[in-house]
């Protein structure tokens, strides 16, 4: 256990152990891997939302520079099963997905046939010279109409495009409703985004015919989770298959899905008997690697006059595009048992429909169905306060879960560890100035100006586990930790990172814990044949289950360390030793009250191997494995203050502050801490005001490249004002609650928030995100300004 | 009908025969096996290839190698000298830069030009120079804080 332990380590910024390799080039992503003999495949994928595939030609590719290629039937029968699904809800249909199309494809990217050539170019040259023959089928774009009657069914042998409809309550909203003193109501709608990690997938294949082996280097945020999946559809025992991904250049849940080319990646290596590598180009980044967001939501929520909220009742839309995928089914469904968020409320009512439309699949995207949930109760809060009458700040206070609920049960049934709402607003409102930034407001609206302030208070559920929360997938991480001859330690953790630095982090546990040097201390992942299992990075996991898995293995390590330095000290005192006398302290296994008589973990590490001296019962060798499950969720939770200003002209939204006040428990690296919430606050922002996947109605992606993407750049922001609470969590040793996705939950509905708070003397209680200049001009072209004589 | 270069990256002089159409950044990372030089779209918006050619941060994906024929080029592998960082790259250890590192080396060229240019830039300008490049983990806060650091250690 950590707790009570002297840490030197644990909470200090610690520079990180990634950054001397990927600041001199010497990184190791998937593109980078270049093999003997290998050759490059490009996949040739469906220009249409939805066709009949007639048939293919693929003669006119065959030149000296294309080595093979495989068409969708050719690909398909190659696998033994199709993709698999985890944590099928009950009720609910989908289609089989296979890694290509092979007799209809079904969204604009679906992959239709892949050829290997000498060269990036050649492969990409032969493209253009395979024939298929499409009968273009009527489009299915719209979430809200998908599942009705008269929409074109994409499946016809299920019979709607509906994949469930799951409607449920809590408490009883009808009574809520009927007791109100008022209702407000919205239709929310969160676009589609493209999670555009720097890094676009990559995949690279060699197969040893001589024995069935293989091995796939991949973009992939969960290494092992992409050998169970390509091993069951290739028909492999997993002890065949090798899956490598050293260095990952982002993913923000686009890379936890196993994608088609990974499949057709190996049965081409199989098929040409050479290594093939595939890279995404980022425009087919767009239409090849899924969506995140993607939800059309209704809410009516019933308030008293005093800001109470008394109870809601949502419809949830979730555009699941043409497959389900992994659990990303599950996603929409946390929307709903989130959307209390920070609030003692009891009484929701909720359907959530989750339908196929003719568009690539959506998957986890930074947060997945808890921003969307945030988004939804951080509005209504508002919606409150502007019917009331009230400041948002008095409205969200009023509604707090009391300090001294926790743990607390949600009407939605999750259980939050620990939380202290009021001390991480108050300390958001102390830095931004509450008060005077009011003061600024007004005396802003008198000049004409538009100014705003956003207020949120909220909380995600992550560190999954439990296994039950997992769908099959595993709720537990993996650690052996090492130790050799040296004294050296090597840690092999199951949880491969894509950026958040846990090579540190862990390193900093270990040292801390075993009292060794950090520099001492190696983090070994993303290698399938040296890390036995795991199950991956995603839901803000990593430090809380890999973290923790770390010390249970450690709790082993020092046992048999003890008992070693046990034997070693009996050997130099000549004399024997009860073992409970030998502690290790700062990296020394000394003799109680003889504390000159001390071996060291050089010296312990040399015995267990060298094993001379060990105790007749004691095998040689100190290595630990550990897989450790949680037995709860997290709760972190975070209260966020922006202020922007609208140029009146253009309608656009400049961010002047950002005040970001997070609560993740234990903090391990400080400064790793703050560049999450940086990167998230980003992402939650782009949202806000920037990005979105546009459609059109032949479902053709419009802002299908990087040119038409707005992502967000330097200038967009400011400096950020970031501060703390610590509240530990009680459901893992470490105490911590995990920080990858807080911030990005929190910051769209802040900014949100801000930019109708600008507006709102105007009339304006709603405005769709994201809230571009061209969004935000219309309104002010409806609602008038002031300066144009509008209401004020 | 491929085309005779001769290339100086990173100091070694290197002649080679490359297809008209291929892109320097897949010169130098497919031929020269210059892999910290990354790909990260196809439209020249997200400056993950940016190289200096001969005193200019350019985007390598919008080069052809044919264009950089007897030019000198400088890499992100080119940058530390005798083992000695850069201040820029030790800007981005100290100030935590980068976090999936990906597009960590094109920002680091990219800067190491603007500070050539502007040894004491304004966070503003700082931003504005960084308007051809894109990171998606950072939000850019310790991006910034990088340049300020790397500005500083340079006037020292």
């Amino acid at each position: 256990m950590i707790a009570g332990q002297v840490s030197k380590l644990i909470g200090s910024r610690v520079k990180r152990k990634e950054d001397p390799r990927l600041i001199t080039g010497e990184g190791k992503y998937t593109d980078d891997v270049i093999l003997p003999g290998m050759a490059f495949f490009a996949v040739l994928r469906s220009p249409y939302a939805h066709a009949r595939i007639n048939s293919i030609d693929t003669a006119a590719a065959a030149h000296p520079d294309v080595l093979g290629v495989m068409t969708g039937a050719e690909i398909n029968d190659r696998c033994a099963e199709p993709f698999p699904l985890f944590a099928i809800l009950e009720g609910m249909q989908y289609p089989e997905r296979w890694p290509m199309a092979a007799t209809k494809a079904n969204y604009v990217g679906e992959p239709i046939a892949a050829v290997a050539a000498s060269s990036r170019a050649a492969a990409r040259d032969a493209l253009d010279l395979i024939e298929v023959d499409y009968d273009p089928l009527p489009v299915v774009t719209d979430m809200e109409t998908a599942a009705d009657a008269d929409t074109p069914v994409i499946f016809e042998e299920m019979g709607s495009n509906l994949c469930y409809e799951a409607t449920d309550q809590a408490g009883d909203p009808d009574r809520a409703f009927a007791e109100a003193d008022g209702v407000v109501s919205a239709r929310l709608e969160q676009p589609r985004l493209i999670p555009n990690p720097m890094e676009p997938r990559a995949a690279v294949a060699e197969y040893e015919r001589s024995t069935g082996n293989a091995t796939l280097w991949v973009t992939t945020q969960n290494p092992h989770i992409e050998r169970m999946v390509a091993a069951k559809m290739l028909g492999m025992p997993e002890n065949k298959l090798r899956v490598i991904a050293i260095d990952v250049g982002g993913g923000f849940g686009c890379k936890i899905n196993t994608y088609s080319e990974s499949i057709i990646a190996i049965a081409l290596a199989e098929h040409i008997g050479r290594p093939v590598k595939w890279a995404e180009d980022r425009t087919e980044h767009f239409v090849a690697t899924s969506h995140g967001r993607g939800q059309a939501q209704y809410v009516e929520a019933a308030y008293k006059k005093d800001g109470t909220l008394l109870g809601m009742k949502l419809k949830i839309y979730a555009d699941l595009g043409a497959y389900a995928q992994v659990i990303s089914h599950v996603i929409p469904t946390l929307t709903p048992s989130l959307s209390p968020g920070v609030y003692g409320i009891r009484d929701i009512g909720w359907t959530t429909i989750g339908v196929f439309t003719n568009k690539i699949p959506y998957d986890a995207y930074r947060g997945a169905g808890r921003p969307e949930a945030a988004y939804i109760i951080e509005r209504v809060m508002d919606l409150i306060a502007d019917a009331t009458g009230k400041d948002p700040v008095a409205v969200r206070r009023k509604n707090f879960i009391p300090d001294d609920a926790f743990p607390y049960e949600t009407p939605t049934g999750m259980i939050y560890d620990s939380a202290d709402y009021n001390a991480a607003l108050d300390k958001a409102l102390d830095i931004a100035g509450y008060d005077d930034l009011r003061a600024e407001q007004k005396a802003a609206r008198k000049d004409g100006k538009l100014m705003g302030i956003g207020v949120t208070v909220t909380t995600e559920v992550c560190g999954f586990g439990p296994a039950a929360a997992m769908g099959g997938l595993g709720g537990f991480e993996s650690a052996t930790v090492r130790v050799d001859p040296m004294g050296k330690v090597t840690v092999l953790t199951g949880a491969s990172p894509h950026g958040q630095g846990e090579e540190t982090s862990f390193a900093q546990i270990v040292a801390d814990d075993l009292g060794v040097p950090f520099e001492d201390v190696e983090i070994i992942h993303g290698d399938t044949s040296i890390v036995a299992r795991g199950v991956g990075t995603f839901g803000s996991r990593t430090l809380v289950v890999g973290g923790t898995a770390i010390l249970k293995a450690n709790e082993q390590i020092k046992d048999k360390a003890t008992r070693i330095a046990t034997a070693l000290l009996e050997n130099k005192i000549e004399d024997t030793l009860d073992p409970q006398l030998v502690t290790l302290e700062d990296g020394l296994f000394s003799i109680q009250d003889m504390p000159d008589q001390y071996v060291t973990w050089a010296e312990v590490g040399s015995e267990a191997y060298d094993g001379q001296l060990l105790p007749e019962d004691e095998q040689p060798g100190l290595e630990a494995v550990s897989f450790w499950e949680p037995p709860g969720l997290t709760f972190p939770f975070s209260a966020h203050i922006a202020v922007i200003e609208i140029d009146q002209d253009t309608g656009e939204v400049s961010l002047k502050r950002y005040v970001s006040v997070d609560d993740c428990g234990t903090v391990i690296n400080p400064t790793l801490v703050e560049g999450q919430i940086h990167g998230g606050l980003a992402q939650g922002i782009g949202q806000a005001l920037l990005e979105q996947a546009v459609w059109d109605d032949e479902g053709q992606l419009v802002s299908g490249s990087l040119m038409d993407y707005a992502m967000p750049f330097a200038q967009e922001f400011p400096m950020f004002e970031l501060d703390r609470t610590v509240t530990p969590s009680p459901v893992n040793p470490l105490g911590a609650k995990g920080i990858g996705e807080m911030a990005t939950i929190s910051a769209t509905p802040t900014v949100a928030n801000a930019v109708i708070d600008a507006l709102s003397h105007l009339g304006v209680t709603h405005v769709d995100i994201p809230m571009t200049a061209e969004r935000i001009w219309r309104v002010l072209q409806n609602h008038g300004s002031r300066r144009r004589g509008g209401r004020s | 009908m491929p085309n005779e270069i001769s290339v100086t990256v990173n100091g070694t002089r290197h002649t080679s025969s490359v297809e008209p159409r291929t892109l320097l950044v897949h010169y130098l990372r497919d031929e020269l096996g210059l892999t910290g030089t990354h790909v990260g779209c196809d439209t020249s918006q997200c400056g993950a290839c940016t190289v200096v050619v001969d005193g200019s941060a350019v985007k390598s994906c919008t080069v052809l190698a044919v264009q950089a024929d007897g030019s000198e080029v400088t890499t992100i592998e080119g940058l530390a000298q005798d083992g000695e960082l850069h201040p820029v790259q030790e800007g981005f250890w100290e100030e935590h830069g980068l976090q999936c590192g990906f597009c960590t080396p094109g920002i680091i060229m990219t800067l190491h030009q603007v500070l050539d240019e502007q040894p004491d830039p304004s966070e503003e300008e700082i931003r504005h120079s960084l308007a051809g490049n894109i990171c998606r983990c950072t939000g850019y806060q310790n991006i910034v804080k990088a340049a300020q650091f790397a500005a500083q250690r340079m006037q020292e």
